[in-house]
């Protein structure tokens, strides 16, 4: 279990995290979702013992990033952010570096090497130099790299970034399964990756956390308005604002017209659902409804609403 | 001492993967054969003198550019990254880093040994305790410019800016014994005793003193020392 209390960490004048909390149970995958310089990649570097907390600590299992930071090292696997590599070594021989001082050798390492390599699909570029690989090619071996010891504990910061849509699916792929049995820290800044792999997500924006919860906690708890979307036929202006007269809480915006047929963009506060008194309105005044669709709440809308519309800074 | 041995195996294949360690190693016995076939013939002595002369001179730039990636380089690639989130032991880094610095010297100083065999070939009444001793005084001070040299590297990024911090210093002790008719007499002493070439020169006549072993192993372990204090991959503060 790793357990994240009030970090601080300044550098200079810039305070980068503001004093941030949060735990990641045993088998769980946390996604830390933030706009670039939000404080993801810090928080994960502290973790990793790169950086040091000004104050504030973390704790992995009974161990704490102050005192033990050799052993927390030994027991979690990390790929940075930038995935730095060196280019004029060969695949197997940084492998073998890194298993080498992580004490496995000879037929463990034979062992390690064969698993990651199935795992990380680096058949082929074992025995190539880093430098020449491509860019699809240069994340697996990062991860090849921080998996080389099988650790309980994965620290993943920005693992998809740069790679194409097919090798994106892939190294996802690749970090649902490994979220089958290992706790798994991911950071990323594209929505759409924290939605598809991990069990809950932690939003930083400005040094601080500002939701923490599963994907569903988190658009539950969006404090936006709802919006839908009705098509009818046989409303006039007047039905219009009749129905806005009818019912209070909704906002009748975005009213277009065409061969008869009227789009209109209804908005209302989550805490309420407006559909079936739209029907029964429509119902009695002569309506034909052609569509009523309401928006889902998108895990984007939740991201923007926290951090860049307001949120916890309004 | 295990991560030792997996940081020097690493940085050795790092030298030999890249085309430095062979310009280093084929320039270092070109200058060297050189500067000691043209005055050896001529002086018509049996002893190694002359490369021992020479050697200390050619070091001067040589140890610099080999040690000045040693740290640096992971700074700026980034890689230092890798290395400070590995369970490894900053001393650990430094020396196995440092070793195979020395190790590179040891191997330019291997091929230089085709002297050594060409004066055996040619010479009459060689003293070899004096030219064996002559070799591991100039191994000594190789390791003592490397231990510089990996100093000046983790105090920057940049392998230039490290490559002129190694220089300056090695110069400060090569030519401090040179300079000590320009320092009070109170000061000579010092001077003459931090200087590299007092100590080489002892140790290349066939003298082996422990004040000489002592001067060079201090020397290295205080760079050693500093380089650890101000190394901080971890950007532990």
């Amino acid at each position: 279990m790793i357990r994240v209390e009030n970090l601080v960490k300044h550098y200079g004048e810039v305070k980068a995290l503001r004093g941030i909390d949060f735990d990641v149970k045993d088998g769980e995958i946390l996604g830390c979702l933030g706009a670039n310089g939000a404080g993801k990649s810090t928080t994960l570097k502290i973790i990793t013992g790169f950086l040091s907390p000004t104050s504030g600590n973390v704790f992995v299992d009974d161990l704490n990033i102050l005192d033990d930071s050799l052993e927390i090292r030994k027991r979690v696997g990390y790929l940075p952010e930038q995935n730095p590599l060196y280019n004029e070594m060969m695949v197997y021989d940084l492998l073998a570096f890194v298993a080498d001082v992580r004490g496995i050798q000879g037929r463990a390492f034979r062992s390690a090497l064969g698993r990651v390599v199935d795992q990380c699909g680096l058949t082929g570029v074992v025995h190539r130099k880093i430098g020449e690989c491509s860019k699809g090619y240069r994340q697996r071996i990062g991860l090849a790299t921080a998996m080389i010891h099988d650790p309980d504990i994965l620290i993943l910061d920005e693992p998809v970034t740069g790679l194409d849509p097919n090798q994106i699916v892939e190294i996802r792929e690749l970090i649902k399964g490994l979220g089958e049995e290992k706790t798994l820290v991911i950071s990323s800044h594209i929505l759409q990756e924290i939605e598809a792999t991990v069990d809950r997500i932690v939003i930083i924006d400005e040094g601080e956390i500002v939701a923490d919860g599963t994907r569903q906690e988190l658009m539950s708890g969006f404090r936006g308005q709802t919006r839908l979307v009705l098509e009818v036929k046989n409303a006039d202006p007047e039905g219009i604002h009749r129905l806005e007269e009818h019912l209070p809480d909704i906002t009748v915006s975005d009213v277009q017209e065409r061969d008869g047929r009227r789009s209109l963009a209804i908005e209302y506060p989550k805490t309420v659902d407006p559909r079936e008194a739209i029907f029964c309105f429509a119902r009695d005044n002569g309506w034909i409804i052609l569509e009523m669709s309401q928006l889902r709440v998108q895990l984007e809308d939740v991201f923007r609403n926290l951090t860049v519309e307001g949120g916890v800074h309004a | 001492m295990h991560n030792v041995r997996a940081i020097y195996l690493k940085e050795l294949r790092s030298y030999f993967n890249s085309p430095m360690a062979y310009i280093f190693l084929v320039l270092f016995a070109l200058l060297n054969a050189y500067f000691f076939t043209t005055t050896f013939f001529l002086m018509g002595q049996s002893d190694m003198r002359a490369l021992f002369g020479v050697v200390p001179l050619v070091y001067l730039f040589f140890v610099p550019a080999i040690s000045m990636s040693l740290i640096a380089r992971e700074k700026s690639l980034g890689t230092v990254e890798i290395i400070a989130t590995l369970p490894i032991e900053d001393i650990e880094l430094v020396v196995g880093k440092y070793l195979a610095a020395v190790t590179l010297i040891a191997a330019g100083l291997l091929f230089t040994a085709v002297h050594f065999f060409t004066l055996v070939s040619v010479g009459t009444s060689i003293d070899y305790g004096a030219a064996l001793l002559g070799y591991f005084g100039l191994l000594l001070v190789g390791a003592f410019y490397a231990a510089i040299g990996t100093f000046a590297s983790s105090v920057t990024e940049n392998q230039v800016v490290s490559l002129i911090v190694a220089l300056v210093f090695v110069l400060a002790f090569f030519l401090m014994d040179k300079m000590l008719i320009f320092v009070p007499t109170t000061l000579a002493g010092i001077l003459q005793y931090l200087s590299v070439d007092y100590h080489l020169s002892n140790i290349s006549r066939g003298v082996m003193d422990s004040r000489n072993l002592v001067y060079f192993a201090s020397m290295i372990w205080l760079f050693l020392a500093l380089t650890l204090r101000v190394i901080d991959i971890r950007k532990w503060r």
